[in-house]
């Protein structure tokens, strides 16, 4: 395919970003999204908002922000160089952190919405089998919500692969690092290396596409929740 | 009379509870003592409240308000309200409410996993036995008839080794003859395995067939309850539920008569002719007279296509001022049978407690 060495760097560096971010995705998303599908609370309308926020914003926006909480002066920055870990922006972790702002819509409504739509039919059967609420968390809703677990990652995923806006403000460009495939894409471009720059775009063009695909035939076996985005 | 043995697990109920759901308050009032053996039916029209009492029951009402007790076991006071997970009770909702990513088995064991009591082999085999899903095991729930879904629910609330089983409505979601299904089975349950029983229906069929207790329900309040031949053979019985007014009859089969294709049961002495429907000598059956299906006659009238025609003494007349017809109470030996005649025949005849008469009984429906 002739893929030079940085091209492969930017391949690995994405994978590794978006797997990162996915698996800690699942892990904070699903607290919130079942507390969303479940609450009376007041505070249900300003957490969707803030959850879905990504959506709206411009990633230079969220990233600006980011920047400066990560920075030396912001709270996030001040507490990493306290914990002895220095400043994120422009390192591998400062980017799964944005990234993990960025993505939240993308597991949490999913999520959301899957179970949602279990009701509540379900779970009070289980309670009448002496099954407390942990254990139905378990072995009923997640098992029931499995579809919208599957989107969840599908989208997180993808979604951070494909992000760029936020990477440029809170990575730059620094090889093996920061430097993922939508940057060397862009790099590429401005060298006026367009053969590169074709050949990263064909294999993004198809992920996403392998992406989508698999996230719409499991919708149309009726295996995943409907993504609806925005609520 | 029935009779509320108070020494095992009867069930105090005194609870209110108002429910809103957008600009409609439904409050139910109960304050019901239930026995704690046979089954002991909620009757009531749709929005009667049954369903509610029966969820307030399992503690699926978070708003219920009052004292609920069970036996020695308080559920529900001033101060606490124990979860649904620890009341020891078994639930079967309208809707069967399997879960779908678990086949038959994989729901029955859910059960079995939380029961509180060890489900020996033997009980498991017997339950499984009983409602006749071990060809099921390996179906997942839409794979299933409404019946079959049902047994499953039914077999699935009894392994978690209830003390209590709960029924809402099993047989209301199923076209008649997925209930023949089903009801056969809930008959058997209760000398099976000899769990007092809440059912809730609003098919007074049902509740004569099942039922040795009833409670009737109107808009929220508790309007008759006792023994169920107590409550439907009395005006207890509420304005919407009186043309059910009947008298509820244990009886056994002692006779059958070839010729005729007919049986003869006999019940505290008293003998009525029965349709064969194959029923074996000795067999225990329930019978039901509706009261309008009665009439009196103050001579044996031999020259009468009745063919039962029991011979007694007027026990009571209940008259209704507003209604055309009176409940007339015919002691029979050692029981009784209700007549609904209108008041004008009463003046006619000029029918009075202690009277001999004859109760000429045009219909009998086996119940089972």
């Amino acid at each position: 395919m002739g893929l030079t060495e940085s091209d492969i760097n930017a391949i690995w560096l994405t994978i590794k970003l978006a797997f990162t971010v996915t698996i800690i995705l699942l892990i904070i998303g699903t607290p919130i999204a079942v507390w969303l599908a479940k609450t009376k609370s007041w505070l249900r309308g300003p957490i969707n908002a803030i959850v879905a926020l990504p959506l709206v914003l411009p990633p230079t926006v969220l990233g600006f922000y980011l920047l400066i909480a990560m920075g030396p002066d912001g709270p996030i920055g001040q507490l990493t160089e306290q914990l002895g870990l220095g400043l994120l922006p422009f390192t591998f972790w400062g980017l799964v952190i944005a990234s993990l702002f960025y993505s939240l819509p993308f597991v949490v409504q999913p999520i959301q919405n899957a179970v949602e739509a279990i009701g509540k039919k379900p779970l009070e059967a289980a309670a009448t089998l002496h099954s407390k609420p942990i254990d139905t968390f378990f072995y009923v809703i997640l098992p029931l919500a499995r579809p919208g677990f599957i989107s969840a990652a599908i989208l997180g995923f993808a979604h951070t692969v494909g992000e760029f806006g936020i990477v440029l403000m809170i990575g730059g460009n620094i090889p093996a690092e920061t430097k993922v495939v939508s940057i060397q894409i862009y790099d590429q471009v401005e060298a006026l290396e367009y053969a590169g720059a074709h050949r990263l775009s064909a294999i993004m063009l198809g992920f996403s596409f392998i992406a989508l695909l698999l996230l719409y035939s499991f919708q149309k076996r009726g295996i995943a929740t409907k993504f609806r985005i925005g609520r | 009379m029935t009779q509320i043995n108070s020494t095992s697990s009867t069930i105090i109920a005194n609870f209110q509870i108002s429910l809103h759901s957008g600009s409609q308050v439904f409050e139910l009032s109960v304050n019901s003592e239930f026995p704690s053996t046979g089954i002991t039916a909620i009757l009531g029209e749709s929005g009667s409240g049954k369903t509610t009492l029966l969820r307030c029951i399992a503690g699926l009402e978070k708003s219920a308000k009052g004292l609920l007790k069970v036996g020695e076991t308080t559920w529900l006071d001033d101060k606490h309200c124990v979860p649904t997970y620890e009341r020891e009770i078994g639930y079967v909702f309208q809707d069967a409410r399997l879960f779908e990513h678990l086949n038959v088995q994989g729901n029955l064991q859910f059960a079995i996993k939380r029961s509180h009591e060890k489900v020996q082999k033997a009980f498991y085999a017997e339950v499984i036995n009983a409602l006749d899903i071990g060809h099921l095991m390996q179906h997942k729930p839409d794979q299933l008839s409404g019946g079959e879904k049902q047994r499953v629910a039914i077999a699935r609330a009894l392994l978690v080794k209830p003390k209590m089983l709960i029924m809402d409505e099993p047989l209301a979601s199923l076209d008649n003859a997925r209930k023949q299904d089903v009801l056969p089975y809930l008959a058997a349950l209760q000398n099976m395995f000899h769990l007092p029983v809440l059912y809730v229906s609003h098919s007074t069929d049902e509740v004569c067939r099942l039922a040795d207790h009833v409670i009737v329900l109107h808009q929220g309040k508790v309007v008759a309850q006792g023994g169920i031949n107590d409550v439907f053979a009395s005006t207890q019985l509420p304005h919407i539920y009186k043309q059910e007014t009947s008298t509820i009859i244990k009886a056994k089969i002692i006779e059958k008569d070839e010729r005729w294709h007919l049986v003869k049961a006999e019940f505290d002495g008293n003998t009525l002719w029965l349709q064969d429907h194959n029923q074996a000598i000795g067999k225990a059956v329930r019978l039901r007279i509706i009261a309008s299906d009665v009439s009196l006659s103050l001579q044996d009238e031999k020259e009468s296509t009745i063919l039962n025609r029991l011979e007694g003494r007027i026990g009571g007349i209940e008259i209704d001022k507003k209604s055309a017809t009176a409940l007339v109470t015919v002691d029979l030996m050692n029981s009784e049978v209700v007549a609904q005649v209108t008041r004008k025949s009463i003046d006619d005849l000029f029918l009075m407690v202690g009277m001999k008469i004859w109760a000429q009984i045009k219909s009998v429906a086996i119940l089972a």
